[in-house]
């Protein structure tokens, strides 16, 4: 192990001895390749969804023990009505934070087909009113990101250490930084 | 080439492809699950009926909720979320979903569910005065939350049930 981590500060060592702009300019184009494939899978997932964001990380307990903290949820948006027993994510005016729970009420108008829903968390005692905007009692299909139809678990604690402790971030970012400029090809 | 970090990186990210397949396969034999859910329920006395203090109607029942969905699990299920609702049309609201019974359940021998009287968990209130006499449809959904992989809902709805013309 400190055999490696000797080899790569030597490698990084070489690196800035022997830096040159031809080598320079391809190590910025192989890091710009990686981000923006990065941001086309992204993209494409969104087109894919139609969710504007098909990838979530379960911030709260508020869905246990179905959903932990640290657990990612793949959504989708299509244009099916929302009914009883979905699980949405949702976003409340003045609330940067998306929430992730079940709808247990639903009343949709004769007229304008337009819906009015009411969640709760599994794991909560009551219903979401107290979470909603002041005054704010119900849904609507404008609030609702998408509904969540594939769980995987664990695979987003990454995002929830980054959350918690920001130093984690910046070391997660070095490392990587790190590893793409001491990989030749 | 073959620096620490470099296998590190190979290693971590074949192990990731291998979980993610493994997920997916998972998630696959469950789409050939077939259960054969038997679910029974009926409403055995309407407690009380009357115009909630914010002037819709609102109804107090007892339910009688028999259910065995051990067959719905499967190796990849995790917990089932079951809930009753009460569904009905008005000249208002084209469709009224109301859960008014949940339960999370966690192993399969606990999926084997008989309660001779509960009364709504939840509130069954109306948008309006639109109850009386009105027609309902009692509809058990069982959502399948998964170990990995796709989450999916069963339900079976039964019909034929109606509330009464007049409050109590």
């Amino acid at each position: 192990m400190i055999g490696y981590v000797k080899d790569a500060v030597r490698d990084v060592h070489t690196y800035f001895k022997t830096l040159n702009v031809r080598q320079l300019i391809s190590q910025a184009i192989s890091l710009g390749l990686i981000v923006s494939s990065a941001l086309m899978i992204w993209k494409g997932l969104m087109v894919v969804t139609g969710s504007e964001s098909p990838v979530v990380v379960v911030l709260s307990g508020s869905m246990e023990p179905g959903f932990r903290r640290g657990d990612i949820l793949f959504l989708h948006m299509s244009n099916a009505p929302i009914r009883a027993g979905e699980i949405v994510v949702f976003n409340i005016d003045g609330r940067d934070i998306p929430i992730v729970h079940r709808v247990i009420r639903v009343h949709e108008k004769a007229e304008t087909g337009e819906v009015e829903v009411l969640t709760k968390g599994d794991n909560n005692f009551g219903d979401d009113r107290p979470l909603y905007a002041q005054g704010q009692m119900w849904l609507n299909r404008k609030h609702v990101m998408g509904r969540a139809v594939g769980y995987l678990p664990y695979v987003g604690i990454v995002t929830i250490l980054m959350t918690d402790y920001p130093y984690v971030k910046i070391i997660l970012i070095g490392a990587l930084g790190l590893l793409v400029i001491t990989s030749k090809d | 080439m073959h620096t620490f970090l470099y296998r590190t990186n190979s290693l971590l990210t074949f192990v990731a492809s291998v979980l993610v397949v493994l997920c997916i396969l998972a998630s696959i034999t469950d789409y050939f699950h077939r259960d054969s859910a038997v679910v029974a329920v009926d409403i055995v006395q309407v407690d009380r009926f009357q115009v909630s203090q914010a002037g819709n109607d609102e109804a107090f029942l007892a339910f009688n909720i028999s259910a065995d969905l051990r067959s719905v699990f499967t190796w990849n299920t995790k917990q089932l979320f079951v809930f009753l609702a009460v569904e009905y049309a008005t000249p208002e609201n084209a469709v009224n979903q109301v859960s008014v019974w949940d339960r999370i359940i966690e192993r399969r021998e606990d999926a084997l569910i008989a309660l001779p009287r509960v009364q709504n968990k939840y509130r069954l209130v109306d948008q309006g005065r639109n109850m009386r006499g009105r027609d309902l449809n009692l509809t058990m959904y069982w959502n399948a939350m998964p170990k990995s992989g796709r989450i999916y809902t069963g339900q079976k709805t039964l019909t034929g049930y109606r509330l009464p013309d007049t409050y109590s």
